[in-house]
């Protein structure tokens, strides 16, 4: 296992395979009565948040605490990222705390790159700006497996705002070192130039993709890009590229409708569609503790046997 | 080089005689030059200089002292980065006798009165001549005109103008500059990039970009502003200048320009010949430069252009940051390297060594063109310079580009040829003013970001071995370096 987890580009099939099996085993300590294991015991965990995130901070936090580590919640304002502290005097800061992993959110693509470079404990990446968030792609693919038995072979179709997303990123990278086959589909203005030289396949129909998809993931699209352009009007967007009950239905009966949340309910998925029995929604949550669980327990761990 | 003679020991801030032995010049036979009275006062075979100091220069290369149309020397106002002293230290070791100051200094340059201010700092310093550039409007903010007839007429003399750090993006008030300066032979020098096709761009748009998550800085968005500004400056016969050129569409819009016969020159930066944008994987800020490191295919294109004479110079941008602007996010960062003390080993390892440029086509586009871009008195010595470098890339000066063939490979003969009838101070034959540069041309050496003398340690080349060596600096017959160090 690496020392990091900074993205999925940089994850092998070997290590990926091992974090979706840890978590497997990470899965059924929730399942006890008591839902903690020694493991971590007299470990410090630092989450360090430059963005608020409520849901990513709990689900790392509860992650560590079943673990036994230390947690220590580190939380920084995004405007002082030019002014005040700076990023490496906080490094330092987590170093002379002792920090054995320190999992960071940053509005900034690539600061937990930097991080890595000054603090002597494991980096996770909690997600960076527009770069990655390797841990929700890890527990998409958990997800996926756990519903469908596999990843391999799977066709994956990633809908919505991917220029700006690093959910899009991290499942791009790992869903295809995984064997699935991966369509992205968005609007033009939504796909970024350089596109060609990912491992996917481009798509601007939706009603096109939909039939031959065993999992079709909607992204959050903010309303802000309606103003920079990149679409008309909220409508326009939801009837282009929404996921509803039509749409829905025009799907294989076993495939996944899947969200990383949180939903913009009535742009991107109607609600009934959110909350029919082919989401996952509430699932990729629960699987997000297991699936962190196994991270910071093979980073910190240290050996590759599942306890 | 070992040196011994009369004043050897004296004041080093003397011209004083200096009998160079068997220096190289552009790379040709070995000569003896002799400095005295701050000219180049004899050169020839065998010398014999009574009351000279002689410096034994077997082999050195040298070259008409290298000048610098884009320096950022952060004086006034950043002193903490670099100071005009400082920095002129930097551009001495790296070879450089002149330095063009970009105007984007808190205060701006934008007066007569502070525009005379750096140039009296660099006089006082001594280092090397420091030639202030106006900014063209006002503060850069880019809405009015700033007083750019008092800086001409001002000490400084200015002659170069440029809004540097931002682009004069507004179409109208651009053609009013370009049209405006003709009264005093001055230049616009923009920095072509469109801003609202790079709001909060971060890097080259493109593969890398798309994968690490960091929004685009286009090539259309260069390419468009020199499009546009090309058919401005014919449209109004005056002369644009064309900073920092980064894209392969870039030298094509370049070519065609000049193939109207527009006034249009332009400079590449040593990193822009050299570096990638698949650097930036690394997220380390010291790769963060504006405008940003393209793609291979870009590189070979600059190369192209750079050796075919379309573009007509290498400026090194030197862009000196404190340690805090630097190590931080990506984003967060400010965009520039420092290049001054290593622009020649690049441009050593990127046109000399592939073969691209002889040495006389190196001092063509590091010391001649950019002179005679930047208005120096040598560089307006037209045929005479160019008898220097080679004879090639003549009649720009005239604003007619004359098809880019010579340049590249100029013939022995005419690297022979030390001796033509001029006295430029960008010229190694007798009676030129004594600048020049003397370079062991086999030396490698490891790029020290902290041994730099700059104050700035944002070097995308720590720990690389880098080709060629600047032994000696003269300015007007004075040493400003010798051995390697500042004299
Ligand atoms: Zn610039
Ligand atoms: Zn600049």
């Amino acid at each position: 296992m690496m020392r990091h987890l900074l993205s999925t580009q940089d994850l092998g099939r070997d290590d990926a395979l091992l974090v979706l099996d840890t978590a497997e085993y990470m899965a059924t300590v929730a399942g006890r009565s008591v839902k903690k294991l020694p493991t971590l015991r007299g470990r410090t965990v630092v989450n360090l948040f430059f963005e608020d995130s409520t849901r990513t901070r709990t689900s790392f936090e509860l992650a560590a605490k079943r673990l036994s580590a230390d947690v220590i919640n580190f939380s920084v304002r995004g405007s002082s990222v030019s002014k005040g502290e700076s990023l490496k005097d906080t490094a330092q800061t987590l170093e002379a705390m002792g920090a054995d992993a320190v999992v960071c959110r940053h509005p900034a693509s690539g600061a937990p790159h930097r991080l890595a470079a000054w603090v002597r404990g494991s980096v996770l990446n909690a997600g960076d700006g527009i770069h990655e968030h390797p841990t929700q792609a890890l527990l998409d693919a958990f997800t996926i497996r756990r519903r469908l038995g596999r990843v391999e072979g799977l066709s994956v179709t990633i809908v919505g705002d991917v220029l700006h997303s690093r959910v899009a990123r991290s499942n791009v990278w790992l869903l295809s070192t995984l064997g699935a086959s991966v369509t992205v589909v968005a609007p033009p203005t939504l796909v970024p130039v350089g596109v060609e030289q990912w491992p996917v396949a481009v798509s601007y129909d939706l009603d096109a993709v939909l039939p031959t998809s065993d999992v079709v993931m909607m992204l959050r699209v903010q309303r802000e890009r309606m103003t920079a352009a990149f679409f008309p009007t909220e409508r326009e967007y939801s009837r282009r590229y929404g996921l509803d009950a039509d749409r829905l239905a025009a799907m294989p009966p076993s495939a996944l409708v899947m969200h990383p949340g949180p939903m913009v309910r009535g742009m991107e998925i109607a609600s009934d569609v959110a909350d029919s029995t082919r989401s996952t929604v509430v699932e990729q949550v629960a699987n997000g503790v297991s699936v962190r669980m196994a991270v910071l327990y093979l980073l910190l761990g240290g050996t590759r046997e599942v306890p | 080089m070992t040196r011994r003679g009369d004043t050897a020991g004296g004041p080093a801030h003397e011209a004083g005689r200096w009998h160079l032995r068997g220096v190289r010049p552009l790379g040709g036979d070995p000569v003896d030059l002799l400095l005295d009275g701050g000219i180049i006062a004899e050169a020839g075979r065998d010398l014999s200089a009574v009351g000279a100091t002689v410096l034994d220069a077997d082999g050195l290369v040298a070259l008409p002292g290298l000048v610098d149309l884009h320096t950022h020397l952060r004086e006034p106002g950043r002193e903490d980065a670099e100071t005009v002293a400082s920095g002129t230290r930097a551009a001495a070791l790296g070879g450089f006798t002149t330095v063009f100051a970009m105007a984007n200094t808190e205060p701006v340059a934008d007066t007569a009165g502070v525009v005379e201010q750096v140039w009296r700092l660099g006089r006082d310093a001594g280092h090397c001549d420091v030639r202030p550039v106006g900014a063209v409007t006002e503060g850069l903010r880019g809405t009015r005109l700033a007083e750019l007839g008092a800086m001409a007429s001002s000490a400084a003399a200015v002659r170069v103008f440029s809004d540097d750090g931002n682009c004069v993006s507004d179409a109208v008030l651009m053609r009013r500059a370009l049209e405006y300066v003709k009264a005093f032979d001055g230049v616009i020098a923009q920095h072509a990039q469109e801003p609202r096709l790079t709001e909060d761009a971060q890097m080259n748009e493109g593969a890398v970009s798309a994968r690490l998550g960091l929004p685009g800085w286009p090539a259309a968005a260069e390419e468009a502003i020199i499009a546009r500004d090309a058919l401005l400056a014919g449209h109004v016969g005056s002369r644009l200048h064309v900073c920092h050129v980064s894209t392969a569409g870039s030298v094509e819009l370049l070519r065609w320009a000049k193939s109207k016969g527009w006034r249009v020159t332009a400079e590449v930066t040593p990193h822009h010949l050299l570096l990638t944008d698949d650097l930036v994987t690394s997220f380390d800020p010291v790769y963060k430069v504006n405008p940003p490191l393209r793609t291979a295919a870009d590189v070979a294109a600059l190369r192209a252009g750079l050796a075919d004479g379309t573009i007509d110079c290498i400026a090194t941008d030197h862009a000196p940051h404190a340690p805090q602007d630097k190590e931080t996010e990506w984003m967060a960062a400010r965009p520039g390297m420092v290049g001054l003390e290593t622009a020649l080993s690049i441009a050593i390892m990127t046109m000399l060594e592939t073969g691209l440029l002889d040495w006389a086509g190196l001092a063509d586009r590091m010391s001649v063109a950019p002179g005679r871009i930047g208005g120096l008195p040598g560089g307006l010595t037209g045929g005479r310079a160019n008898a220097l470098a080679g004879g090639q890339a003549g009649g720009q000066a005239g604003g007619h580009h004359h098809p880019p063939v010579a340049g590249s490979r100029p013939s022995r003969a005419a690297a022979h040829d030390v001796h033509p009838a001029g006295a430029g101070a960008l010229s190694l034959s007798a009676g030129a003013v004594a600048n020049l540069v003397l370079v062991d041309p086999v030396a490698r050496w490891t790029v020290d970001a902290g041994a730099l003398a700059s104050r700035g340690r944002n070097t995308p080349y720590a720990g690389r071995k880098l080709p060629g060596r600047v032994q000696a600096t003269f300015l007007r017959g004075r040493p400003t370096v010798l051995d390697g160090k500042i004299a």
